[in-house]
């Protein structure tokens, strides 16, 4: 296969994953905002959002004047200038597949397609009057539905894992950047540990990544921070978990690679191990926060690997014989 | 669709009894079903505008032209004596240049041609072919009056509207095609691919075909896609391909693939910036060694536009006579060369009746169209000419004919075009049809997609 086709591929499904987890961290955050001792700090709830893509924070405040939650949603959500809202991934996305029209199949386009016709007029408005749960549910759902119509639709080969590829990548990003984020939520400064606003900021951030109820079924307990660790990082079922991303990653790499001996392998392999055989106490007493920014920069150097070893980047072609 | 004395001709018979069954209305809610057919299958034309480029739809009309087999018989055979005959010229002025020494071509508009290029002089492309693609564009004026308006051999675009709207009547008007036999289109790919593998340089029983497109952002992108797709082979970027070792070779997830045959859809400037413009992107660097080397051949290969601009375009004729032998079949339209003070001045006076181009011009632009034209403009247009009159030439205007077209729910006359697809490279065949362009706006005789014109499917009747 080209290896720009493999790039776009890779991008597009990254582009989709991030839409949706973003769509997930707002409408997580909006539901916060709801409850009763929050009205005044409604945009505290939001605030985190924007420091979960680097350089984010200071283009908002060049953009907007005020903080709140009606500008962090306009931003996040639908700023053209943002090249991380849901908007922006959408283009970007569609924009990877229609480079690449050939190479999926055309339910997965025409789905591409239509999720971005519907997006790409929205405004602030609009969005108002769909209602903004709603509207993030939608972002869940098209995210959902393109990954069924390209798991149900095109062929199993070299495109489609590459595709797999982008969703496992980025989606392992997003859930670490999102524990990372609130890891201090995770963390109580010591008094009133099981408090009830800790219980709505636990079960806030289960939500955000679907595994409320995962959690119940797996542990039948009270929510504790260090289950949802546990859960979001070393449970293997648990399809947003790293220990999950990573185990589709080495099978897709293995198929990729064939007998070839690629360094995106053993780099992949390496990450593999800790998820596998890590025990949630040892990551705990070693800095949860630590483990977390050094996963999130190991998954990062996977990426820009995988693209060398494919020849994405054109200077590597200069390495390869 | 009607003859001058105003009954149906025998080819629209079929199809004007179809439409006779339809209201109206039913033909405006075929119309609205293929847009939204055009848009969910995201066949959308980029233009360049204010604003940079976006995406919209090329209108579509869904009354067919239609051509009996008599009238396409003509075309074809006029077609392609004339890309037959473009070929060896090509071939010639790279090479031994005899119409320049017979006298039948001024040895200026070859050797001075901006788009004459010296870097392929004595290299022998496999077949001697050069225009393996080329898009002859014709009018009407007459029962059996066809005349060509261009030579398009560089890069012509337009026959995945052919293919499409094609698709699209198939689904709207069944009825139609079981009726009576309309020559099919949607073999194209298939053709030209095998029209492309047979120049491929060496023996190799599998050569590698790519289609070089410049990306995203040309208004033929969906195009590229579409024929690549069609023809089962990599659609690559400037990007993608690399030389070393003397070939070219293209960027693989298995590693780098050696490539035969490219199937290129960007101008010469832009293919290999270390020989042409070195700003280019959209090229691959050290391309012309390879090509000179005969290691890759090109399609169309380098220089054809030396063939195609509209000063060269009189001489086509003569070509015809001088390598085949024959006199054209297809007309020309007198042309005026306004570097000529004679003919520039009786242009002049004649202007609100004459047409001027500019020599290299394309896509309708930078025309001036004297009967629709103010006198403000013509003076203005005067001196424009003046700066430069190598670059312009004058035709008269010809009654295009018109094809009645459904406009704001009316079925209404509009000027049309024909655009035929002549393939060379193993032989030199035409499809039967072509691309009708239409011009949307009232006695508008602008066929441009870039300046709203529209397409219709074109159906060639295998039966009188």
């Amino acid at each position: 296969m080209l290896s720009r086709t493999a790039e776009n591929l890779f991008w597009m499904a990254r582009g989709m994953e991030r839409a949706e987890n973003t769509a997930r961290m707002l409408d997580v955050s909006f539901r916060m905002s709801l409850l009763p001792s929050s009205i005044d700090k409604q945009a505290l709830h939001f605030e985190p959002i924007l420091d979960i893509a680097p350089g984010s924070g200071r283009r908002f405040h060049e953009l907007y004047d005020e903080l709140n939650h009606e500008t962090i949603i306009r931003y996040v959500a639908l700023e053209p200038e943002n090249g991380g809202s849901i908007w922006s991934l959408i283009r970007q996305a569609r924009e990877n597949a229609r480079a690449q029209r050939s190479a999926i199949s055309s339910e997965a386009w025409e789905s591409l397609n239509s999720t971005w016709l519907k997006v790409q007029n929205l405004d602030f408005e609009g969005l108002k009057s769909w209602g903004y749960r709603d509207f993030f549910d939608w972002v869940k759902e098209r995210s959902h539905l393109f990954r069924g119509v390209v798991f149900g639709t095109m062929l199993h080969d070299d495109a489609f894992r590459f595709i797999r590829l982008g969703t496992f990548i980025e989606r392992a990003d997003n859930t670490a950047r999102i524990l990372d984020v609130k890891y201090h939520v995770l963390l109580p400064q010591g008094e009133e540990v099981g408090g009830l606003i800790d219980y709505y900021q636990w079960g806030a951030l289960l939500r955000s990544v679907g595994a409320f109820r995962a959690y119940r079924n797996v542990y039948r307990d009270t929510v504790y921070p260090w289950r949802i660790a546990e859960l979001l990082i070393l449970r293997e079922d648990m399809p947003r978990s790293l220990h999950h991303c990573y185990h589709n990653l080495i099978g897709t790499l293995d198929e990729l690679a064939g007998k070839k001996e690629l360094e995106c392998r053993n780099l992949a392999g390496q990450t593999y191990a800790r998820l596998k055989y890590g025990r949630i106490g040892r990551i705990f007493r070693s800095g949860l926060h630590e483990f977390l920014t050094s996963f999130i920069e190991s998954n990062n150097t996977l990426g820009v690997q995988i693209q060398e070893d494919f020849l994405m980047i054109p200077a590597a072609v200069a390495g390869a014989a | 669709m009607r003859s001058p004395h105003g009954e149906v001709r025998p080819a629209y018979a079929d199809f004007a009894g179809l439409l006779d069954d339809l209201s109206i209305e039913s033909l405006v809610t075929k119309q609205v079903a293929a847009e939204e057919l055009f848009r969910r299958l995201g066949i959308t034309f980029a233009v360049y505008a204010e604003g940079g480029s976006t995406e919209r739809l090329i209108p579509f009309d869904l009354i067919p032209r239609i051509l009996d087999c008599a009238e396409w018989e003509l075309i074809e055979r006029g077609c392609i004596q004339r890309v037959k005959a473009i070929n060896i010229f090509l071939y010639d002025v790279y090479h031994d240049q005899e119409i320049i020494k017979a006298g039948l071509v001024p040895p200026d508009f070859v050797l001075l041609n901006p788009a004459y290029r010296p870097e392929m002089h004595g290299v022998g492309p496999p077949n001697q072919v050069y225009a393996h693609i080329a898009g002859i564009d014709l009018i009407r004026t007459g029962e059996r009056d066809f005349f060509v308006l261009e030579d398009n051999v560089r890069t012509p675009s337009g026959v995945s509207y052919v293919l499409e709207n094609r698709e699209i009547m198939m689904r709207l008007f069944p009825d139609a095609f079981a009726g009576q036999s309309i020559s099919p289109v949607d073999n194209y790919p298939e053709r030209l691919l095998e029209n492309l593998r047979a120049v491929a340089p060496g023996d190799d029983d599998d050569p590698v075909v790519v289609l070089l497109t410049p990306g995203r952002y040309n208004s033929a992108y969906f195009e590229h896609v579409f024929l690549a797709e069609q023809m089962g082979i990599e659609l690559v970027e400037g990007g993608d391909l690399f030389v070393r070792d003397g070939h070219v070779s293209m960027r693989t997830t298995e590693g780098p693939v050696k490539v035969d045959v490219i199937y290129r859809r960007v101008d010469d400037a832009f293919m290999d910036p270390l020989a042409f413009n070195p700003q280019s992107v959209l090229g691959i660097p050290g391309l012309l060694s390879v090509i000179r080397s005969g290691r890759v051949a090109l399609a169309n290969a380098l220089g054809t536009g030396v063939a195609d601009d509209k000063a060269m375009y009189c001489y086509v004729p003569r070509m015809i006579e001088f390598y085949l032998g024959e006199h054209a079949i297809l007309n020309n339209v007198y042309t005026y060369m306004l570097r000529d003070p004679k003919q520039r001045q009786h242009v002049f006076t004649n202007l609100h009746n004459l047409v001027v181009k500019e020599v290299q011009g394309s896509g309708g632009y930078g025309m001036l169209i004297g009967p629709m034209s103010t006198a403000e403009e013509r003076e203005t247009y005067k001196l424009r000419v003046m700066q430069n009159p190598e670059n312009y030439i004058a035709q008269p205007t010809l009654a295009l004919s018109t094809a009645p077209t459904l406009i704001d729910g009316e079925i209404v006359p509009r000027h049309v075009d024909l655009r035929p697809f002549v393939l060379s490279g193993k032989d030199t065949s035409v499809i039967p049809g072509g691309l009708t362009r239409v011009a949307l706006v009232k006695d508008s005789l602008v066929v441009n997609s870039s300046q709203g014109g529209g397409t219709k499917d074109t159906w060639v009747l295998e039966r009188g």
